[in-house]
C-alpha cells in the first residue's frame, strides 16, 4: 500500500485493531460461508468424486489435452502479439505521418478495429476462410490470428502514437538539427525510445491476447479451453477439466502481469519516455503518461 | 543508440519468448501432422487421412492418444479392406461446419462424422454408404417415464448444441412451448439432464446411446427409442474420388461378416439401444 | 446495385438485427450499472484500513483480471446453473441472459475497480490529509473527500470499460444467450454465405455506431469534469 492510504486512516489504536481483528473474522467466517455452501452443494451433485477429478491428474490427460491446448494457445498468441506490434508500429506511425491522407486513413482503420468486438472479428474470419478461401488449411488458427492481431495491434498503434507522444520534445528537435528528416527522426530517434517505454505495456497486452484466444473454442480452435472441453467430454467431468484450464491460465498470466510490472521498474530511467505503470494497455486503468486512452477490458 | 539496441534485444527476447511453442498442440495426441496423402483408393499408398469428430464419445473421440466410437471404428474397417492398417490412419479434426471444404481441399480423404447424406451436400461433394440410418430422438433420466416422444416435450426443458436445428425443430413441429438451451456440446447437455436442469436432451440416436454409454452416465439416461426423422450417414468422399465402390464394398462385407453389428453394440454396451430395425443395417446407395 | 441493396433489406427484414443489437444493450445496462456497484465496494475494500478486506479485494481482481471471460461466462452456466442450480428466472431466454449480465459483471468489476482505484490516485494526498486535519474517519473521509475527486478522475477509464463491456457482451454467446449479435452474425452468414462481407459490416458499422458516442461522451464528461489543480 502506497504512502497515500494510509493517509486515509490513522495507524490503528488497541480498539480499532480489536475492531479491525473482529472484521477479519467475520470477513473469513463470510469467505468460507460462501466456499462451504460452494462445495456442499457441489458434494452433494457428486462433484468432488474422485471419479470426475481422478482423471485430470495423469498424465495422459496432460500429454493429449492439457499441453497440446496450451501450445495451441501459445502459438496464437505468439503469432498475434507479433503481428500486432507490426500492426501497431505502421500504422502508429501512420498516424503521426505528414501527410493529411495517410493519418486519415490510418486513423479510420484504428478506430474501426477497436470498435468491432474481437468475437466478431473471429467468426467473420472463420467463415470467411471457410467459405471463399479454402485453400487455407487450419481456418481457425488463422481467423483467431487475425482477429487478435487487428484488434490488439489498432490497441498497440494507439500506444506509439501517445508514446511517441510522451517523449520531450527537444528528441525530435535535436533529430531534426542534425538534418535527419521527420519519417527518419521517428524511425532512429523517437520509435526506438517509445517502444521501450511501451514493453511493460506490451507484456500486459499479451496477458489480453492471451485470454482472447479462449474465444477461439467458439469457433473450434483446439486451444486450452477447447482442450479441457474434449477431455471432459468422455468422462462427463466438464466443470472440474475447465477449472484446471481456469487455473493454468490464471497462472499464466499473473507471471506475465508480474513480468510487467518488473519490466517497468528495470526501464524506467532507460528512455526519455515514461514507461507506464500499472497493469498496461489493453487495460482501462492504465491512465499513466505512457497508457493509451481507449484500451478495453479485454 | 545504445537504447536502441537495448530495445531492439528486449524486443526480440520476447518475440522469442512467445514463440517457443511455434508449432501446432495436437489435442488428444496421436494424429500426424502430415496430412499429405495419396488421395486415391486402392490401397498401397504410405497412409490414408480420414475426418472424424474428435469430441463425442461413442461416435468419434479422441481418447487419450487412441480413437474410439461408432465411426472410428467403421472408418478403421473400411481402410483396412482399401488396402491401410490402423498404423497407416492419419486421423484429423472434421467439425461440422468444415466437413465439404476438407474433402474438397483433400484435407480429408474420407470422412466418417456423423455426416448426413443431402442433396444440398452432393452438390459439392460425393458420398458412399449410408453405413448408418440414424433418427432425432430423446434422451431422458433413466426413471422418466413421461416423455415418450416429441409431442410430450410441451413446458419441458430441452438441451441441444450449438447452431443445431433439431432442438429448434421440435419447437416448430412438435410442442411449442419447450424450453432451450444451447450448449457447445452433447456431454454438458447429458450433464445437465443427469443435474435435473433439463428434461431432455435431442440429436440423432446413436449419438445419444454412445453418450449414455459412457461410463459416467450408465444407468442414470436412457434413449427414448421412438425416431422422429432419417439420417442416413455416408462417407463423405471428394468428387473426383475413385474409391466409392470399394468403399461400399467393403461396407457391405462388414455388415454381412457381423463386424458392424459388434460395433453398434460395443459402442452402445449396457444403454439397451437398438437402432431402428426396419432401416438398418441399411443397403448401401449406387455411386454417382 | 439496387439489387444488391434489395437483397440486403431482404436479409434485414428476415432477421432481427436491431432485436440482437438490443440484447447487447440491455446486457451491458445491467452488467454497467451491477458492476459499477460491485466495483465500488472492491476499490474501498482496497484503499480500506481493514487488511483482510484489501487482501480479500486484491484477491479478486488478480484472480478474475487474469480469467479469460469465456472461462467466467462458461462457469455461470456449468458450475452456477447445472450444478448449484441457481436458475435466475423461470424461463431459459430470462434465466440465460441474467445469467450471463452475473458473469459480465463479475468480469468487469475487476475492471471498474482497477478504474476507480486510478481515479483514487489522482487525489492529490492534501485532499486525504485535510479530510483527516477535520476529523473525518476513513469512510466520512472516503464519502465525502475522496470518492467524488476519485470518480471525476476515473471518468477516462470507466468509459474505457464500458466500451469494453459493450463489445465483451458478445462473449454472452458462451453463457448461451442465442439472441445476441455474435450468434445472429454468425447464423445470418451461415445461411447467406454470398452476402457475407456486406453481413459483417453491417454488424460492425453498428458496433462503431455504438462506441465512438460512448468515446466522445467521456473524452468530454472527463474533461468537464477534470478537477482544476
Amino acid at each position: 500500500m502506497s504512502s497515500q492510504h494510509s493517509v486515509l486512516f490513522d495507524a490503528p489504536g488497541p480498539r480499532a485493531r480489536r475492531r479491525i481483528v473482529v472484521g477479519n473474522i467475520v470477513g473469513a467466517l463470510f469467505v468460507a460461508g460462501v466456499a462451504a455452501f460452494v462445495l456442499v452443494v457441489l458434494g452433494q451433485k457428486g462433484q468432488l468424486s474422485w471419479d470426475l477429478w481422478g482423471p485430470i491428474f495423469t498424465a495422459s490427460a496432460w500429454e493429449n489435452y492439457y499441453l497440446p491446448g496450451l501450445q495451441n494457445t501459445l502459438r496464437a498468441a505468439g503469432f498475434a502479439i507479433v503481428g500486432a506490434v507490426v500492426f501497431g508500429l505502421v500504422f502508429g506511425s501512420g498516424r503521426l505521418a505528414r501527410s493529411r491522407t495517410v493519418r486519415w486513413i490510418s486513423g479510420v482503420i484504428v478506430e474501426f478495429f477497436r470498435a468491432v468486438p474481437v468475437l466478431l472479428l473471429m467468426i467473420f474470419f472463420w467463415l470467411l476462410l471457410g467459405f471463399n478461401f479454402k485453400q487455407v488449411e487450419e481456418p481457425s488458427f488463422v481467423a483467431v490470428v487475425l482477429a487478435l492481431v487487428l484488434y490488439n495491434g489498432s490497441v498497440i498503434a494507439e500506444l506509439v502514437r501517445s508514446g511517441v507522444g510522451n517523449l520531450p520534445r527537444g528528441q525530435a528537435e535535436a533529430g531534426l538539427a542534425i538534418g535527419l528528416t521527420g519519417g527518419q527522426t521517428l524511425r532512429s530517434v523517437q520509435l526506438p525510445q517509445a517502444l521501450i517505454a511501451m514493453l511493460p505495456s506490451l507484456v500486459s497486452q499479451l496477458v489480453v491476447v492471451l485470454k482472447d484466444t479462449a474465444l477461439g473454442q467458439l469457433i473450434v480452435y483446439n486451444e486450452l479451453l477447447r482442450a479441457a472441453q474434449i477431455f471432459g467430454n468422455g468422462n462427463s467431468n466438464n466443470l472440474q477439466t475447465l477449472t484446471v484450464a481456469a487455473i493454468v491460465f490464471i497462472v499464466i498470466n499473473w507471471l506475465l502481469t508480474r513480468v510487467a510490472s518488473w519490466l517497468s521498474r528495470f526501464l524506467s530511467g532507460r528512455t526519455a519516455g515514461a514507461t507506464a505503470t500499472g497493469p498496461g494497455i489493453g487495460d482501462p486503468t492504465a491512465t499513466g503518461p505512457g497508457a493509451v486512452a481507449g484500451a478495453g477490458a479485454r | 543508440m545504445r537504447t536502441r539496441h537495448a530495445g531492439a534485444t528486449v524486443l526480440a527476447a520476447l518475440t522469442a519468448l512467445t514463440l517457443a511453442a511455434c508449432g501446432g498442440g495436437d489435442v488428444g495426441g496421436g494424429a500426424d501432422d502430415d496430412t499429405a496423402s495419396d488421395g486415391g483408393g486402392g490401397g498401397g499408398g504410405d497412409s490414408i487421412t480420414i475426418g472424424i469428430k474428435f469430441d463425442q464419445p461413442g461416435l468419434g473421440y479422441q481418447d487419450g492418444d487412441t480413437y474410439t466410437g461408432f465411426d472410428v471404428d467403421v472408418a478403421t474397417y473400411v481402410a483396412d479392406k482399401l488396402g491401410y492398417s490402423a498404423d497407416q490412419i492419419d486421423w484429423v479434426e472434421s467439425p461440422s461446419a468444415q466437413r465439404e471444404t476438407m474433402l474438397q481441399t483433400g484435407q480429408a480423404d474420407m470422412i466418417f462424422a456423423t455426416y448426413s447424406i443431402t442433396d444440398e451436400r452432393k452438390e459439392t461433394v460425393a458420398f458412399a454408404g449410408p453405413y448408418f440410418v440414424a433418427g432425432q430422438d430423446l434422451l431422458v433420466a433413466e426413471d422418466n417415464t413421461d416423455i415418450t416422444g416429441p409431442e410430450a416435450l410441451e413446458g419441458k426443458n430441452l438441451c441441444s448444441v450449438t447452431g443445431s436445428t433439431s432442438a429448434q425443430r421440435i419447437k416448430d413441429e412438435y410442442s411449442e412451448g419447450v424450453e432451450l438451451v444451447e450448449r457447445p456440446g452433447y456431454a454438458e447437455c447429458v450433464t445437465a439432464l443427469v443435474a435435473g436442469q433439463v428434461d431432455a436432451v435431442t440429436t440423432d440416436d446413436i449419438i445419444l446411446a454412445g453418450l449414455a454409454a459412457q461410463p459416467s452416465n450408465k444407468g442414470k439416461v436412457k434413449v427414448v427409442g421412438a425416431p422422429f426423422s432419417t439420417e442416413r450417414y455416408g462417407v463423405g468422399l471428394s468428387q473426383d474420388n475413385d474409391m466409392c465402390e470399394d468403399v461400399n464394398s467393403a461396407i457391405e462385407e462388414m455388415i454381412e461378416d457381423g463386424s458392424w453389428e459388434e460395433a453398434v453394440t460395443t459402442n452402445t454396451d449396457g444403454t439397451g439401444y437398438t437402432p431402428n430395425s426396419s432401416e438398418n443395417p441399411p443397403t448401401v446407395d449406387a455411386c454417382a | 446495385m439496387g439489387d444488391y441493396l434489395s437483397q440486403i433489406s431482404t436479409l434485414f427484414s428476415e432477421y432481427d438485427v436491431l432485436g440482437a443489437f438490443w440484447v447487447n444493450i440491455q446486457l451491458t445496462f445491467w452488467a454497467a450499472i451491477l458492476s459499477l456497484i460491485l466495483g465500488t465496494f472492491l476499490a474501498l475494500m482496497r484503499i480500506s484500513p481493514i487488511p483482510s478486506l484489501r487482501w480479500a479485494g486484491t484477491t479478486y481482481v488478480n484472480l478474475v483480471r487474469n480469467t479469460p471471460l469465456t472461462v467466467i461466462m462458461t462457469f455461470m452456466v456449468l458450475a452456477v446453473w447445472t450444478q448449484l442450480q441457481i436458475s435466475l428466472a423461470d424461463n431459459f431466454e430470462q434465466n440465460f441472459f441474467r445469467l450471463a449480465v452475473v458473469g459480465l459483471t463479475v468480469y468487469h468489476a475487476a475492471f471498474v475497480c482497477e478504474s476507480i482505484r486510478s481515479g483514487v490516485n489522482t487525489v492529490p494526498l492534501g485532499q486525504a490529509e485535510a479530510a483527516r486535519a477535520i476529523g473525518l474517519s476513513f469512510v466520512p473521509a472516503a464519502r465525502l473527500v475522496i470518492l467524488p475527486q476519485a470518480f471525476r478522475g476515473a471518468v477516462a477509464p470507466l468509459g474505457n470499460t464500458l466500451i469494453a463491456l459493450l463489445k465483451n457482451s458478445t462473449v454472452a454467446a458462451a453463457a448461451s444467450v442465442t439472441n445476441e449479435t455474435s450468434s445472429l452474425m454468425r447464423n445470418m452468414i451461415e445461411f447467406n454465405s454470398s452476402e457475407i462481407y456486406s453481413i459483417f459490416f453491417i454488424f460492425a458499422i453498428g458496433y462503431v455506431i455504438l462506441v465512438i458516442p460512448i468515446g466522445l461522451l467521456t473524452t468530454s464528461l472527463s474533461n468537464r469534469l477534470a478537477v482544476r489543480r
